[in-house]
């Protein structure tokens, strides 16, 4: 393969961004974006599931036979999240019970399995290992603008500190609560593509 | 009880829609919505296949991974709890059901297999399936509960899907800024269908 290492890592960022252009991963990335704290904890899962499940796979590629494949994925991934989903509900209780189901629903994370299957299956485990933290990371960027974006603009914090004083709180900042709730997400990652599509006109999709 | 299931409904079709207020299944739901047709096959696989698959994970949850569940077995194993194994087994399961769905539609119901058979794998990652389970688990739902919990999530995740590849078809005609053409401009309208949806918010029955 003539993939090369920094490429790996790289090109998920901007060039070929898991969920700006590839269209993987955006049931999670939207549900627990109003806070920063739960991206954050939700960011790392992800990272860490998407790096593990990849060198599991990349390592094991030419044991797989490939009838039974995305059985085996799933199932190798499956037990990564459970692994995930016990460690965080032993060390950070009260973030795991606010990301409920999302945690377990890592294991339908298009984003895994896409890289899994198109990534991992053929290339060797060390590409494989930097082409997960690769998208790990690229999934974040989008997950934590979103939240920054939202948290700021819907409660006046950031990470949980209060940055603007709510009017209820007898600050200033009358809290925009549309940032809170669902349609506000789908605004700011359409805006975040329009974005990047401005800088990169090479993703422009003519067709659509 | 007629009245509870309803009320279930409602709130799983309308005010809960598994793809507007949980961007549960989002990944399928984006790439499958350019046309009204392919939309409403691969709904109505979700409908069927959520329908089948949240009864038969609650059962799996009673039965053999709750604390206790294991009693009917035999009284030594009352202390086991196998809670934390339910992810493995209910995307097995949700595997499996898929399976077992496509190969009895392309045995006995050949005209649907031809129209739902491409989507069908693809269900099997669609996490609009295993979040329909999750949630069932999450809000201790009975057996009852969970067939109207699965179909009503179905349900409103097909309303959804078509809606969308129906706005989308109509979208070829007008003229949206380059950056914002296909992936952009889905994200921003369905936004604004989920705004449209936040208005049953608080219907009670």
């Amino acid at each position: 393969m003539a993939v090369k290492k920094s490429e790996a890592a790289l090109d998920p960022l901007f060039n070929n961004n898991p969920i700006a252009l590839q269209v993987l991963g955006i049931c999670s990335a939207l549900a627990v974006t109003t806070k920063m704290e739960t991206s954050v904890v939700m960011c790392a899962a992800v990272i860490a599931v998407l790096t593990l499940s990849n060198l599991t796979i990349s390592l094991l590629r030419h044991q797989i036979p490939n009838s039974i494949r995305i059985i085996v994925q799933l199932t190798v991934i499956a037990s990564l999240v459970i692994v995930t989903d016990q460690i965080l509900k032993a060390y950070v209780f009260e973030i795991s019970k606010q990301l409920s189901v999302f945690v377990g629903l890592i294991i339908t994370n298009c984003i895994i399995m896409g890289r899994a299957e198109a990534f991992a299956m053929q290339n060797p485990p060390s590409l494989a290992i930097l082409d997960g933290i690769g998208n790990g990371i690229g999934y974040s960027a989008i997950l934590m603008v979103t939240a920054f974006l939202r948290e700021l603009f819907g409660s006046g914090k950031l990470y949980g500190y209060t940055v603007m004083p709510t009017v209820s709180e007898g600050g200033w900042y009358l809290p925009n609560g549309l940032m809170l709730l669902s349609p506000a997400a789908f605004f700011i990652i359409g805006g975040l593509i329009w974005a990047l599509r401005v800088y990169k006109p090479a993703q422009v999709e003519m067709d659509g | 009880m007629f009245e509870d299931y309803l009320n279930l409904a409602v709130k799983a079709i309308f005010i809960e829609n598994m793809a507007l207020t949980f961007f549960l299944g989002m990944c399928s739901f984006l790439a499958v919505s350019k046309k009204v047709e392919t939309a409403v096959g691969l709904g109505l696989a979700v409908i069927f296949v959520l329908t089948v698959t949240v009864p038969a994970n609650n059962l799996i949850q009673t039965y053999l991974l709750n604390e206790g569940a294991l009693a009917w077995i035999s009284p030594e194993f009352a202390g086991v709890d196998l809670t934390f194994l339910n992810l493995l087994c209910f995307i097995g399961t949700i595997a499996a059901m898929v399976q077992l769905v496509e190969m009895t539609t392309d045995r006995f119901f050949p005209a649907l297999h031809a129209t739902l058979g491409i989507f069908l794998p693809l269900i099997a990652v669609n996490c609009a399936i295993l979040g329909g389970s999750l949630f069932m688990v999450e809000r201790d739902y009975d057996f009852g509960e969970s067939v109207v919990f699965g179909l009503g999530n179905g349900i409103g995740w097909f309303l959804a899907v078509v809606a969308l590849a129906s706005i989308r078809e109509r979208l070829r005609y007008s003229n949206v800024p380059h950056g914002l053409r296909g992936l952009g401009m889905t994200f921003v309208i369905t936004g604004l269908m989920a705004f449209g949806f936040m208005a049953f918010g608080g219907i009670q029955l």
